[in-house]
């Protein structure tokens, strides 16, 4: 019997030739990552050791990363305070993988792993965020769990009882229309499974769309399969990782490059043709309360973000800038930009990006986590409407419980700040 | 036996058991005050120590959807609720295996506010309406973790063992 590519992947990190969904197995972990939540891992790694008289020692610490990137620059002195925690920690551990608050090699976890290079096809990666499914963009399988989960892969090198999950296909066919993107894909088949319809599953997906797809859109997709519940996306590894992780993340080592068994056994397979794709719109307060644009149009806004793990990439600002250039961001609408990383920020600054949106009355942020999970930064007031290319809607989530978020891809993000209301890119803008 | 003491729907996630603006705490001696916290009355309740350990919340579908945050299973577990849901999201249910907080998974589970409950090995019984409802057990090798008392004292003893064998 044929295997997916997760359970080949959990094959090769347990040292069997076959598993298949369903078994409970310890893998190995090859990458272990964290962000400020390092701070309980630290806490909760301790008390294992806790009266064992054994040194608290890390398995590995060239395989673990943290980057701090959720409150960037601290907000409070309690933030500040976890963060000194898990620098003294990281000096003491000789973690090498550690990106503090810096403007040069700074950003978001989800962009600063695939932009180092940290990732490889075939690894196992485990991550203290929810949106750790984003890497399975280069053909790992990467998925979110808790900080104690990850306190005692710090301590053991592997995870404990993995399910090995049964995996969806979702096969994409044709080309995407000018300004449908990525997001629209991913919102679409959010809707589609319901928030709940991949939970304990892997979405895999194939087809000339995601053939044709640069890396950067396959990290959106990737990113908000969490969004359907699953444990993870994942792209089969192919020419465009190998030129993604040689050209842009300079990784000279040998590549695993492998793709699932052609006989593999799926428990569902979709397939969507994106070229009857329009824009989509996730609306409040879930994310899989998706309609497509026409549904919402001209819903009145007060801020507009764009930025954050699922799109906050160079081609993200390439479009908001094409879009932009010349306008004005209406009277009466705050828009937040924020790169997803300090290497995407200085190219944007060089391609005059940052110029056109500070021009067009946007205000450019440090890189980082921003506004989307409501700690600083662009918090909402009591009955606000935003737009973000985001990836959550909860009730909440934006700092505010009485506010609504409404979520896009970036073309519509840029043309609706125009407006300052919902607006189809392709009617408007340019 | 114990009550329900509150009830919510479908997709609860942990934006609304714990808002990302309390993130900043981490230790779960200090998260159940913030637990629900947009739901004023049920948080003031769970601040003055109201509840009887093992009272039960009861939720729908995809309870703990969205973030890894473990302190939305911590501020839960500090109050010692036990969470009766239709089903959990993955890394939720992970989260609370973990930190030792009980949850029973229960597709058909029907009950309200003020309703008595009582958990047995298989089902759940709601004493106040006379029906009973099916529960899932865990899968053996999430049990084993609860057996040991979450993931903590779990991890000490395979840390003590490979420290023998060296």
């Amino acid at each position: 019997m044929g295997m997916t590519m997760v359970e080949k992947i959990l094959a090769k990190a347990t040292g069997q030739s076959a598993v298949k969904a369903g078994d409970v197995l310890e893998p190995r972990v090859d990458l272990a990552m964290s962000h400020e939540n390092g701070a309980l891992v630290i806490n909760q790694f301790n008390e294992i050791y806790k009266d064992t008289g054994i040194e608290a020692k890390v398995w590995d610490p060239a395989r673990i990363a943290i980057i701090f990137d959720h409150r960037v620059p601290a907000e409070s002195s309690k933030t500040a305070g976890n963060q000194k925690k898990i620098r003294d920690f990281v000096a003491k551990q000789g973690i090498a993988k550690f990106h503090d608050i810096r403007g040069d090699g700074g950003g978001i976890c989800h962009q600063i792993l695939p932009e180092f290079g940290y990732v490889r096809p075939g690894y196992v990666v485990v991550g203290t965020d929810s949106h750790t499914t984003s890497h399975g963009a280069l053909g790992s399988f990467s998925f979110g769990i808790g900080a104690t989960e990850m306190a005692a892969v710090w301590a053991l090198g592997k995870v404990l009882n993995v399910e090995v999950p049964g995996t969806i296909k979702v096969v994409c066919e044709g080309k995407f229309k000018r300004h449908v993107a990525p997001k629209d894909l991913i919102l679409h088949l959010i809707g589609k499974l319901t928030a709940e319809g991949a939970n304990f599953k892997v979405i895999e997906f194939h087809g000339p769309a995601i053939e044709s797809m640069p890396t950067s859109g396959r990290l959106v997709i990737c990113n908000m399969t969490v969004e359907a519940g699953a444990t993870s996306g994942i792209v089969p590894p192919d020419a465009e990782t190998k030129r993604y992780l040689q050209e842009e993340a300079g990784v000279n080592e040998h590549l695993d490059i492998f793709g699932p068994d052609a006989d593999a056994v799926y428990d569902q397979v979709i397939t969507i043709n994106v070229s009857k794709l329009q824009p989509q719109i996730a609306c409040p307060h879930t994310v899989d309360n998706v309609k497509p644009i026409k549904a919402v149009l001209g819903t009145k806004l007060n801020q507009i973000v764009i930025g954050s793990c699922t799109n906050g990439r160079l081609d993200d600002l390439a479009i908001a800038a094409k879009i932009l250039k010349g306008k004005k961001v209406v009277k009466g609408v705050r828009m937040l930009i924020f790169p997803a990383s300090t290497r995407i920020y200085l190219q944007a600054l060089k391609k005059g990006y940052v110029a056109t949106f500070m021009e067009a009355g946007a205000v450019v942020m440090n890189s980082g986590c921003g506004p989307c999970l409501g700690v600083h930064q662009g918090a909402l007031a009591d009955g606000d409407v935003a737009l973000a290319t985001t990836n959550r809607n909860f009730k909440g989530r934006m700092g505010n419980p009485n506010a609504e978020v409404y979520l896009c891809s970036p073309a519509v993000a840029a043309a609706s700040a125009i407006t300052g209301v919902i607006t189809d890119p392709r009617k408007k803008g340019e | 036996m114990a009550n329900v003491v509150f009830k919510v729907g479908d997709d609860v996630s942990t934006d609304i058991i714990y808002p990302g603006r309390f993130m900043a705490t981490v230790l779960p001696t200090e998260t159940p005050q913030y637990a629900f916290i947009d739901y004023p009355e049920f948080n003031a309740k769970i601040k003055k120590n109201e509840f009887p350990k093992g009272s039960i919340i009861v939720a729908g579908k995809n309870f703990g959807c969205g973030s890894s945050r473990e302190q939305a299973a911590s501020c839960l577990k500090g109050p010692d609720f036990v969470v009766i849901a239709r089903n959990f999201s993955r890394i939720f249910l992970q989260n609370a295996i973990n930190l030792g907080l009980k949850m029973v998974i229960c597709p058909t589970i029907d009950a309200n506010e003020g309703d008595e409950l009582e958990i047995t090995a298989d089902q759940v019984v709601n004493k106040t309406s006379g029906k009973s409802f099916p529960l899932i057990p865990m899968p053996k090798a999430r049990q084993v973790i609860i057996d040991a008392g979450g993931l903590i004292p779990f991890t000490r003893k395979l840390v003590i063992e490979a420290k023998g064998k060296r």
